[in-house]
């Protein structure tokens, strides 16, 4: 780590902040879980930590942030399965396409990159604000990067209001009544608990201000 | 945990190769878990694929062959197969005359699906999909997932199967698809809840005097929970659901009296025999049944019941030769 250099994530970030994002999962693998087991199918923390650690394998290979995000994306998409693995395949690869072949971005291009993810991610599961969706906390978030980078804060200081502003869209999960996925099922039986997708999405964000930290 | 595995970890690898050494309509491709039907494509044939999660034998990897599925993609249990997996059996069964994706309406299937798609029309073939969604046990709203996909799919697994095999052409095929879906309708009950080797112990907790109403195929919840009664009145539960949501009146009618994995075929008998009795009591007519175990959820005792409202097409593909594991007849 320590290798960002004061106003832009280069490569190395980036793949940094994924080897981050994997270690989080796994640190939280289980309490993921027990939120999946809540309303969902009990398997979030299992898959998502599969697929993570499928994604630290290739990230030595690549020379472009374009490259690092899609194959990432690929990664998860064939080794996560269910819903996540579509879902945060499309939010990397959108991402690295969005990005292009570079080998580092000022952080209002890492939040155009992060914002076609998230678009991504919104049309593959035809998601809005308030279905109980990791949508929540990553919608609220970029808007909160974009912000702070509007309103001239470095890049650590924007990542940590986005930071914020996931956990904030992450705990305002829990009254909701699911409107997507298996929770739906349970319809107003599923209010009172936690979105797992939530939970991993704000991940992304920890991972980010842990990399880009002093 | 008892069961017969090696391992957890590889239940669905070790089941793949049981699978190839009993199936002689089969090939298998391990590294893709894609379950191949054996005989050499036939040029200009639609070809059928379907997939999803491990769990639900014989579907689909039972309904390949001759006069059902080109392919099955093999997921992790009750987890969807991924798009590289379809996407390896899309441009492997293709012909030039296009391929059908018969998809299950989970949130989890019908995104890996779609990906596969993408990527399969990108790669210059033909693909229609699609979604059966039949389950009356869950609440079709916009504010939903939507019905989920269960017993439908077998039943146009076989009808829409014969289709292709007579020649029909994409179109004509997904058209026919269609009408199934929207003419078929499922309904299921649970005496136990399944236990996911991975996971070592039942899905959810069903005391002993207590039945869960309504379940899908992966031991999520039901719409309800209520005391165990006799055969005749869980018949009544599974029969009113479905004609209250459906006209089976009036056309041949194709039933489906299927086993979750865990109950003896008397008990499916004997609930069939009551199912029958309450249909004549309201004046839908069984043309053709099924009744056994076709769509499971591992070691899960209950049953569902399917009611597709057919035409005289459809009987005449559900009558038409089939050979696969799981359904065979005419031949």
């Amino acid at each position: 780590m320590g290798s960002v250099s004061a106003n832009e994530l280069i490569l190395d970030d980036l793949a940094e902040w994924l080897r981050r994002y994997a270690q989080i999962i796994d640190e939280n693998k289980t309490y993921l879980t027990e939120l999946d087991s809540a309303i969902g199918d009990a398997d979030h923390g299992a898959n998502m930590a599969r697929g993570t650690a499928a994604v630290v394998a290739t990230l030595d290979q690549a020379q472009s942030i374009d490259a690092l995000l899609k194959k990432a994306g690929m990664t998860l998409v064939s080794t996560v399965g269910g819903t996540s693995g579509p879902l945060y395949g499309t939010l990397l690869m959108k991402m690295g396409m969005a990005a292009g072949n570079v080998v580092s971005l000022y952080p209002d291009q890492f939040g155009k990159a992060f914002r076609a993810g998230i678009e991504g991610v919104i049309a593959r599961g035809k998601t809005e604000l308030e279905d109980k969706t990791m949508i929540d906390a990553l919608l609220p978030s970029i808007d909160a990067f974009d912000a702070a980078v509007a309103d001239g804060a470095g890049l650590h200081d924007a990542i940590e209001s986005a930071q914020q502003a996931a956990a904030a869209g992450r705990d305002a999960t829990i009254p909701m009544v699911a409107r997507k996925g298996r929770a739906s099922y349970l319809g107003e039986r599923s209010a009172g608990h936690l979105d797992p997708g939530a939970a991993s999405a704000t991940y992304l964000w920890d991972a980010l201000a842990d990399v880009t930290g002093a | 945990m008892k069961k017969l595995i090696n391992s957890p970890d590889s239940v669905i690898a070790d089941a793949l190769k049981g699978i190839e050494a009993s199936d002689d309509n089969v090939r298998i491709d391990h590294d893709n878990r894609v379950i191949y039907r054996r005989e050499a494509k036939d040029s200009g044939k639609v070809a059928l694929i379907s997939g999803g999660g491990s769990g639900h034998e014989p579907m689909h990897g039972g309904f390949v062959g001759l006069g059902m599925l080109d392919a099955a993609c093999a997921g992790e249990m009750f987890t969807s197969p991924t798009p590289d997996q379809m996407l390896a059996a899309t441009t492997e069964v293709d012909n030039g005359a296009g391929v059908l994706h018969i998809v299950k309406n989970y949130t989890g299937d019908v995104m890996n699906f779609e990906m596969a798609a993408e990527m399969a029309v990108d790669a210059g073939v033909k693909v229609e999909t699609v979604l059966v969604a039949d389950d009356v046990a869950v609440e079709d709203s916009t504010w939903t997932a939507g019905r989920r996909g269960v017993g439908t799919t077998v039943l146009l697994e076989k009808i829409v199967g014969a289709a292709a095999e007579e020649g029909l052409d994409l179109a004509a095929v997904k058209e026919l698809a269609e009408r199934v879906t929207a003419n078929g309708r499922s309904m299921g009950m649970a005496l136990t809840s399944c236990t996911v080797p991975a996971a070592g112990k039942p899905t959810f907790d069903l005391p002993e005097d207590q039945m869960e109403i309504g379940i899908g195929i992966h031991g999520e919840p039901g719409r309800h929970r209520e005391p165990i009664a006799d055969a005749k009145s869980i018949a009544k539960q599974l029969v009113d659901p479905i004609l209250h949501d459906h006209d089976f009146t009036g056309a041949p009618v194709i039933a489906m009296l299927n086993g979750m994995g865990g109950t003896p075929l008397i008990e499916l008998y004997l609930m069939y025999g009551e199912v029958v009795a309450l249909l004549e009591e309201a004046g839908v007519k069984v043309e053709r049944n099924l009744v056994g175990n076709y769509i499971t959820s591992l070691d899960m005792a209950g049953c569902s019941l399917t009611l597709l409202r057919a035409d005289d097409d459809m009987i005449r593909h559900w009558d038409a030769p089939v050979r696969t594991a799981g359904l065979r007849w005419g031949l």
